[in-house]
């Protein structure tokens, strides 16, 4: 039982989280444009649809916020209140305080939430009322009655049979199932029926334990809330099993009367030729209604169900099993040598091909659009917004682009705060908007995208760009760099990911102080991404990340460095170079050069890097991978042979052992030996101090 | 009459005794998962001598520490008659590499001796008491220094 209502529980704040990502994209569409209506009832069934599951829970302070919410939203609805942008940024205020209340309830405590006061005075102001002694439901539902009495209400004689059972505290508390029931009666017509069949023995009779059990008919017109107040007090002493006879579905039964209820008397009141436009609109909207209907029922049929994600974790790791054994299968199949045409290698391959089909599908189970995630960047901006007293524009591009969920979980914190950063130090204030030629609300643009195999997100901004004179003066003051270094701006931008820099001049209480670029930065390496800025002055910042689609696999070129098998991963090589045809130069402090199209690249052994080797002197024998690391900076990595290209399965060597510098994690290859995947970046940055030029910039990073 | 009630309560422990160079070892079986043969391992850069790389268990990335090398009784040049004793620890899973296994023993707790202060610092740390059995001395290893749980310990 207990379990049961567990489960509802959970599926009710799954259901509640749909609503809530309904109420605010409501919420966009309102601000693009006004007065669209049956954008205003779709926000308002998703409160009231929230209202009401939240009320069969028991979470009084979400039922008592979400209903003066609605009231408000009812109001607007029924047009006599007009939404202006003052008035739906307080609703998106209490939206967002919605979802904060879901979520407290979600983590066990219907507690209210900070806000949540200041917003109820609010939306009183907005309703010239005292909306904390209203009764609920009665003004609203009143007219639908007068005007449609011939309407089955779902509150009228529902049935409902009502399962209850003591606990062994229930008596303890001086509490009696008896004048429970009388308390129902008064609700409607009550029978009751005791269930005898767990009276055991005399002798096994527990005397504080009620065997018994009882199953009450009860007809009358309380909803299913209002009997579970009868047992309010009780709650936590039995078990309560309601289940409403009457079918349908309450709330949308509940909403078809309101439509024609407020139409109705608008139309009435209003003169002959806006009575027109009216039946016009009237004829046109059952059509939108039917669009939204269908919206809905399009989703349907292919329907969800619940899975716990640690079965498809294991599924997951199940099939990269499969892929490390199929690599073995094909190695040793390929040492007999059978002929292409054979039975054994076309089976094999068809194999093959379904062991492929098979990860991509598993792969996608733990896709999930990015959406939640924008939208909850969105309420972020809305807080800095009003934090720094800027007005600002949040747009978002690509929000159903689909990311593996843990990508998407961790890259909370990272947006959070580039957002934040946006908005606090990207934007200009107003007036320096307007003196600079721009409207005087700022863009803050974040949008997603799938690109060769990797997510790319970037957050823009349209604001002043980087100072770049400003972040030289602070890395110099914080000794981060020599007076006399000369960095490009690109150099100069990236500066800005370095420990315990921040560019505000101030500190300000919104984006914190210091911590911060770095932090992101990092927590994006261990995504497997990178990140990099670009900046116009006078025109705004772009912060790019690129991340891998999924943490599971990756596409590696597996190489041979001094007898060891390693991978490196394909999105960091930008190209192979045979060092016999390009141009290597020594130079004076013992590293040594190759120069390609772009100019002079400095050269890492790979082989010396991981101490099994001293760089070896003659590098003809060798291959060259071209690599860019996050700061647009290039090298050339020294490897013996490239042996494959080809997905690899991403094992932790941290859960069993501990990070290696330069190395990001583990695979299995074909023989079932271990190849450790090679952290290009990592390397780049372990070896600095032997890059002429770079080197401060290097050292720091 | 006290006696035998003393008898009663004494808690017994099966330990698995392995052999490291030429001295007889042992630790609680609990922390045994496997034993396996010696297979390749694959090198891990800038880890600490003792530290012998890595082995593919089961899709898992195990681990291996040469055991005579972490007591300091100088490296094993393993080879296909070693075993690699797979230990869990917390949540860890670390593989040992010893000579051979010799037994499974049920010993009484109060048969584990305590080692002798003057022992140096070293010893004392990975060895926590000293069984003797017929002939045989067999030294109780404390698994938990040998395999920090923070991986550090292979660090």
């Amino acid at each position: 039982m207990t379990v049961d209502r567990d489960e509802f529980r959970e599926s009710f704040f799954e259901e509640c989280d749909e609503l809530l990502e309904a109420m605010h994209d409501g919420f966009d569409r309102l601000s693009g444009q006004q007065d669209d209506e049956e954008t205003m009832h779709a926000v308002f069934r998703a409160v009231h649809s929230i209202k009401g599951g939240a009320g069969a829970f028991g979470l009084n302070h979400l039922v008592r916020f979400a209903h003066h919410f609605e009231t408000a939203l009812d109001k607007v609805r029924s047009g006599k209140l007009d939404l202006d942008d003052e008035l739906l940024d307080l609703f998106r205020q209490c939206g967002d305080n919605l979802s904060d209340l879901v979520g407290a309830a979600r983590e066990g405590g219907d507690t209210p939430c900070p806000g949540t006061g200041t917003l109820n005075e609010r939306l009183d102001d907005v309703l010239g009322t005292d909306g904390h002694v209203e009764d609920p439901e009665e003004p609203e539902f009143e007219p639908v009655v007068l005007d449609f009495g011939d309407f089955d209400l779902p509150g009228d004689d529902s049935g409902m049979s009502i399962r209850f059972t003591a606990l062994p505290g229930l008596f303890k508390s001086g509490n009696d199932p008896v004048v429970l029931f009388a308390a129902l009666e008064k609700l409607g017509t009550v029978e009751v029926t005791a269930d005898l069949a767990d009276i055991g023995d005399l002798d096994s009779l527990e005397p504080g334990v009620c065997a018994i059990r009882w199953t009450i008919d009860y007809s009358g017109n309380a909803t299913e809330e209002e009997v579970r107040e009868v047992f309010e007090f009780v709650e936590d002493l039995c078990t309560l099993e309601i289940e409403v006879k009457s079918p349908g579905l309450p709330d949308l039964d509940a909403e078809v009367p309101d439509l024609p209820a407020d139409l109705l008397p608008s139309v009435a009141s209003l003169d002959p030729v806006k009575a027109d436009g009216a039946t016009l609109d009237k004829g046109a909207r059952p059509k939108e209604r039917s669009g939204a209907k269908q919206d809905q029922d399009d989703r349907k049929p292919g329907g969800t169900i619940r899975v716990d994600l640690e079965k498809i974790d294991k599924l997951i790791n199940l099939v990269g099993e499969l892929v490390i054994k199929e690599a073995m299968l094909a190695q040793s199949i390929a040492d007999l040598g059978p002929p292409s045409e054979s039975e054994i290698s076309v089976g094999f391959e068809s194999l093959k091909a379904l062991a492929g089909e098979i990860q991509e599908g598993v792969m996608a189970i733990r896709a999930q659009p990015v959406k939640p995630m924008f939208q909850r960047m969105a309420r972020i901006v809305r807080e800095a917004a009003s934090a720094t007293g800027k007005k600002v524009r949040f747009v978002t591009n690509g929000e159903y682009t689909e990311v593996d969920k843990t990508v998407v979980e961790r890259l909370v914190d990272p947006l959070t705060h580039m957002i934040r950063n946006a908005v606090d130090h990207g934007l200009e204030k107003s007036e320096a908007r307007v003196a600079a030629g721009k409207p005087a609300e700022g863009t803050v643009t974040l949008s997603a995208a799938h690109r060769s195999g990797r997510v790319m997100i970037d957050i823009s901004d349209d604001g002043g760009g980087i100072n770049r004179d400003r972040v030289r003066q602070i890395a110099v003051e914080r000794g981060l760099i020599n007076e006399s270094d000369s960095l490009s701006p690109s150099e100069i931008e990236n500066l800005l990911f370095l420990p315990g820099f921040s560019s505000a001049s101030e500190v300000s209480e919104l984006s914190g102080r210091g911590v911060g670029l770095d932090v992101v930065r990092s927590e994006i390496h261990r995504l497997g991404g990178r990140v990099s800025i670009q900046s116009d002055p006078g025109e705004g910042t772009t912060f790019s990340i690129s991340l891998p689609l999924t943490l599971a696999v990756l596409e590696g070129m597996i190489i041979q460095v001094a007898g060891q098998t390693m991978v490196v991963p394909i999105s960091a090589i930008q190209e192979t170079l045979q060092p016999k045809s390009a141009a290597i130069h020594d130079i004076a402090t013992g590293g040594r050069l190759v120069r390609n199209r772009d100019g002079l690249v400095p050269i890492i052994d790979v082989g010396e890097f991981f101490g099994f080797r001293s760089e070896p002197r003659d590098l003809d024998p060798h291959v060259l991978l071209l690599i860019e690391s996050d700061d647009s900076h290039r090298y050339a990595l020294v490897v013996d042979e490239i042996q494959d290209q080809r997905q690899v399965v991403i094992k932790s060597l941290e859960t069993n052992y501990q990070q290696i510098d330069g190395i990001a994690a583990a695979t299995i290859l074909g023989d079932g030996r271990i190849a450790l995947i090679i952290d290009p970046d990592n390397i780049v940055r372990g070896s600095g101090a032997k890059m002429a030029g770079d080197l401060n910039l290097q050292l720091a990073v | 009459m006290e006696d035998i009630a003393l008898e009663t309560r004494k808690t017994f422990l099966e330990v698995v005794a392995f052999r490291v160079a030429n001295q007889d070892f042992c630790f609680d079986l609990k922390s045994v998962r496997e034993i396996r043969g010696w297979t390749e391992t694959t090198i891990l850069p800038k880890a600490q001598p003792y530290v012998k790389g890595v082995i593919n268990l089961r899709g898992s990335v195990v681990p291996v520490v040469d055991l005579s090398e972490r007591l300091g009784l100088g490296a094993t040049d393993p080879g296909p008659r070693h075993v690699i004793i797979i230990t869990v620890l917390g949540n860890q899973t670390v593989g040992l590499l010893a000579e051979l296994v010799s037994d499974i023993l049920t010993v009484a707790e109060t048969d584990i001796q305590p080692i002798p202060d003057m022992i140096d610092e070293t010893v004392r740390k990975f060895i926590s008491g000293v069984l003797v059995m017929d002939d045989r001395m067999i030294r109780k290893m404390e698994l938990s220094t040998i395999i920090a749980s923070d991986g550090r310990g292979l660090g």
